[in-house]
């Protein structure tokens, strides 16, 4: 019948189940945070614009990026996985989204930001459809949990113009 | 460990665990420590290995009572009815 063998064993596996729930329950419990995050992009200068030989256009640019992601943080965030992308429609695609730049933030006094930076991914477009092409700059970030479900969300900034001619 | 005490371990042991679970929790959350959350049940569940798993001697005080001997004079085992039966076996020249 019983032993030391077999009561050690059913406390572990008890404990264990208990831990599962526990670790469900603080996966849930992020249901509970309202997130208010901020997000502005200045597009400070086009460093360059081509066409590529084989057809493509392509941006260089330098930006100023500033974010106060703080809010997304709780007690079972582990990081939060953000980039900045440029978002625009053309003939071919009614989405093309473009990642210019990303981060991993890996604790909330990271996670208010200033960055003057040129983009880190090549602005490449698939045809030659960017001169004078109006975009958006889209910030998405996923927020990376130490234990359950991982939430992902964005911030839509319109109104951004390239220029209409090649420099 | 007799069978009371067995009983009382195991009651013992999964009353300890959630309350340790239930502290643990409310202490992760109110100081936003996942970590905290993580220690405080380690150790309950540590403290619950040391109180339940051993056979500590008060797990041991209600011994089963055998009956006693002269209990056996009162009952007195039943015997065998005698049966006695004999079979005929031809011899065959």
């Amino acid at each position: 019948m019983h032993s030391f063998g077999y009561r050690a064993n059913a406390l572990l596996t008890f404990a264990v189940t208990i831990l599962a729930l526990m670790c469900a329950m603080a996966s849930v419990s992020d249901n509970f945070n309202t997130p208010t995050p901020s997000a502005q992009v200045q597009v400070l200068n086009i460093n360059w614009f081509q066409k590529q030989p084989n057809g493509n256009d392509e941006v260089s640019m330098t930006m100023n990026i500033s974010a106060d992601l703080q809010s997304l943080f709780t007690w079972n965030t582990k990081q939060v996985f953000v980039f900045l992308a440029a978002e625009y429609e053309t003939p071919k695609n009614s989405l093309n989204q473009i990642s210019l730049w990303d981060g991993i933030i890996p604790s909330k006094e990271h996670a208010k930001f200033w960055i003057h930076t040129s983009n880190k991914y090549r602005f490449i477009d698939q045809g030659s459809n960017l001169r004078g092409k109006e975009y958006n700059l889209t910030m998405h970030w996923h927020v990376m949990p130490k234990t359950g479900k991982m939430f992902a969300d964005k911030i839509v900034m319109p109104g951004y113009r390239l220029p209409q001619e090649y420099r | 460990m007799d069978w009371q005490g067995q009983k009382i371990t195991e009651q013992l042991m999964q009353l300890i665990i959630v309350a340790f679970a239930v502290i643990a929790f409310a202490t992760g959350y109110l100081m936003a420590s996942f970590q905290m959350m993580i220690l405080i049940y380690a150790g309950g569940v540590v403290l619950t290995t040391l109180v339940t798993v051993p056979n500590w001697p008060f797990f041991n005080h209600h011994p089963l009572k055998w009956l006693d001997p002269s209990e056996l004079e009162k009952h007195p085992k039943p015997q065998p009815s005698p049966n006695v039966s004999s079979k005929k076996k031809s011899v065959k020249k």
